[in-house]
């Protein structure tokens, strides 16, 4: 808790952790500023979704610090604190509630009291319906509202789960391969929804999708074996020698 | 906040199974109490007590399926909760008799005599009185499961190691209560009950009065478990039956909302529990036996998990099948139900009443479409009839 993390909203420094032996995450030092939109690419294994696990609390580091908002210190709290602290989490496959309707998976991710009296005695005000629907034509699934989220087509599924995300009103967003299995045109309207949301919170995509990652136009950070190879935009670490030995030209 | 939980507990289903219940609870009764024996429409006392055990049995499947069926949280030691709420019970009842034991002594029950105790243990106080009993019938069974869901959902045991452990639960408190020692009557367990609040337990108004309570309390707590899975609670422990690290991610505490239905299910056991013991006039530690908290999941299964009504039906069903099947060939049983969980599991996943369920939503679905053809057909008919016949 010293000046070294100068109000960045995500703080990593020196995380490393180790699955049976197999370092998935060595070293890595990672930052997001408030407000950010930040894409991070990389070959299979490098430790991606692990990184997103230790944020969200899902696995514990063995060494290293992750901090948030400067001096909230992460790997002392659980996944359901860390959430309602204002960090949401998209999952690489889409994983939305299937036995429940698009209305209800919106209304159990909206930001209110989740405790089991607050839930057991909570009533569907007007001003959480207004926000429910208003999620719901951002995320065009107005006319799916009463179908269980199981019936749901794939692109919709990872739209619902974004729509979650919103709904959640989180500070910063952690979104894994958020276009896997959507059409190209799915994948445009993707990107600008997601611009649409970093205007208003940080948001960090994980993306196999160059294409993808070109239409955000924003600065990229390149993984590879658990640390960061390359940092910037994307034309420069679409260059470097190192990504396209490691990734690019795999 | 309270009535607006119970307004949204009611949907048609549960306004029926309600209804019956309470017409159940008066009728049932009046027909055995207020028609002579050899009146077509009598009910016989025996029958009263038999219906009215399969009605607790019923209140302890719906208490599982509360857990099971939409925590998903396979409880294999909930026949433990029933019994603790019976031995409740029937520790009042033991305290009713008085002098009038084999031994005669005004304070201790005769087998505390019989092992030449000479004071009544300190657990034993207080349940002279109907109303303290009755406050631990649902304290002693929640308490029990929230202590062990606390430590076994904050370390998230999950799936069959969860099951295995309430096994072992339910086991530890068979050889507990099989001691001598323990103070609560070893392996006679408590009988010989004399009577309840005053009045005679063999008597055909007590037996009657039993079987309504029982009815009521069944409906009772199908309006509670009913609010509790439709309010936002219940989305949530349906969310994490699902998928319990999204929910989790969602920001819920998922061990909190698991402790929280596993107790208040562990309560509605204890009453049910409570209510048996009298019927059946005899509480001992074979109630702990691993295998009735199978049988409850046989129950729940075969009705329908996930469906409040399912469990209610099949716990009837089961049982009242057990009843015909034991008196005719008593050393199949066994094996029929053995086979009857076979045959559900792989041929009615859902149970009766999920499948029943299925297919209305089904024919309601084909209606609906077949009425939205018929219109079309009719509306793109429309303009040529009058031509044709003119
Ligand atoms: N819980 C775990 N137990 C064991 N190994 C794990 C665990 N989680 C991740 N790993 C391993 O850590 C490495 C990094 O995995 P991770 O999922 O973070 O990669 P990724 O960058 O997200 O890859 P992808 O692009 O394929 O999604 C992989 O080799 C994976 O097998
Ligand atoms: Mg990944």
């Amino acid at each position: 808790m010293t000046g070294k993390k100068p109000r960045s909203l995500l703080y990593l420094d020196g995380v490393s952790v180790s699955f049976d032996g197999f370092k998935a995450l060595n070293a890595l030092s990672f930052i997001v500023e408030p407000g950010e939109l930040r894409a991070i690419i990389g070959p299979n294994g490098a430790g991606k979704t692990t990184m997103m696990d230790i944020i969200t609390g899902k696995t514990r580091p063995d060494e290293g610090e992750v901090y948030f908002r400067g001096d909230i210190d992460l790997t002392q709290k659980d996944e359901a604190d860390i959430a309602q602290l204002g960090i949401g989490r998209k999952f690489q496959k889409p994983s939305v509630f299937e036995s429940h309707t698009v209305w209800d998976n919106l209304e159990l991710a909206l930001n209110r009291r989740r405790g089991v009296f607050a839930t057991l005695f909570y009533r569907l005000t007007g001003e959480d319906k207004a926000r429910i629907e208003e999620i719901l034509s951002t995320v065009r699934l107005t006319a799916r509202r009463d179908d269980l989220a199981a019936n749901l087509s794939h692109g919709q599924k990872q739209w619902l789960e974004i729509g979650m995300l919103l709904a959640q009103e989180p500070e910063l967003l952690l979104v894994d391969e958020p276009v896997a299995g959507m059409t190209d045109a799915e994948t445009a309207e993707t990107a600008v929804l997601l611009k649409e949301i970093a205007r208003t919170r940080s948001v960090v995509v994980v993306e196999h999708d160059m294409g993808f990652i070109r239409d955000l136009g924003v600065k990229v950070t390149c993984l590879a074996e658990g640390s960061v190879l390359a940092e910037g935009s994307i034309d420069f670490v679409s260059n470097d020698p190192k990504v396209i030995e490691n990734y690019l030209g795999r | 906040m309270i009535t607006s939980f119970l307004v949204k507990s009611l949907d048609r289903t549960i306004v029926i199974a309600v209804a019956i219940l309470m017409v159940l609870a008066v009728l049932v009764p009046a027909l055995n109490l207020l028609t002579a024996p050899d009146h077509p429409l009598h009910v016989p006392t025996y029958l009263v007590s038999l219906f009215g055990k399969y009605l607790t049995y019923a209140l302890l499947a719906l208490a599982l399926d509360l857990v099971w069926g939409f925590c998903g949280i396979l409880s294999l030691g909930h026949a433990a909760f029933f019994a603790l709420g019976g031995y409740a019970m029937g520790m009042y009842l033991m305290r009713q008799i008085g002098t009038r034991g084999s031994y005669g002594d005004p304070l201790l029950p005769d087998f505390m005599v019989f092992l030449n105790w000479k004071e009544l243990p300190w657990f034993w106080y207080g349940f002279d009185m109907f109303w303290f009993a009755a406050l631990m019938v649902v304290l002693v069974p929640g308490f029990i499961a929230f202590v062990f869901g606390w430590f076994a959902f904050r370390s998230r045991v999950n799936g069959v190691y969860l099951s295995i452990i309430t096994q072992a639960m339910t086991y530890a408190l068979l050889l507990a209560f099989f001691r001598n020692d323990m103070g609560f009557g070893g392996n006679n367990g408590l009988t010989d009950f004399k009577d309840i609040l005053g009045f005679s337990i063999q008597a055909d108004g007590t037996r009657a009065a039993l079987f309504a309570a029982s009815a009521l309390a069944l409906a009772l707590s199908l309006v509670i478990t009913s609010g509790i899975v439709r309010s936002k609670l219940g989305k949530v422990l349906v969310a994490l039956r699902d998928a319990e690290s999204r929910t989790r991610f969602l920001g819920y505490r998922v061990e909190h909302m698991k402790l929280f239905a596993f107790t208040v299910s562990a309560m509605m056991a204890g009453v049910a529990g409570a209510l048996y013991v009298p019927q059946v006039g005899i509480i001992n530690p074979g109630e702990f036996a691993p295998g009735n908290s199978i049988e409850v999941v046989i129950w729940t299964a075969v009705g329908g998990r996930g469906t409040l009504i399912g469990p209610i039906v099949g716990a009837i069903l089961v049982n009242g099948g057990k009843s015909i099947f034991t008196a005719a060939f008593p050393e199949f049983w066994l094996f029929a139900l053995g086979g009857l969980f076979v045959l559900v599991t792989l041929f009615l996943p859902k149970g009766v009443v999920g499948t029943a369920q299925q297919l209305l939503a089904r024919g309601r679905a084909d209606r609906k479409a077949a009425r939205r053809q018929n219109r079309d057909e009719e509306t793109g008919l429309g303009p040529a009839e009058p031509m044709a016949a003119e």
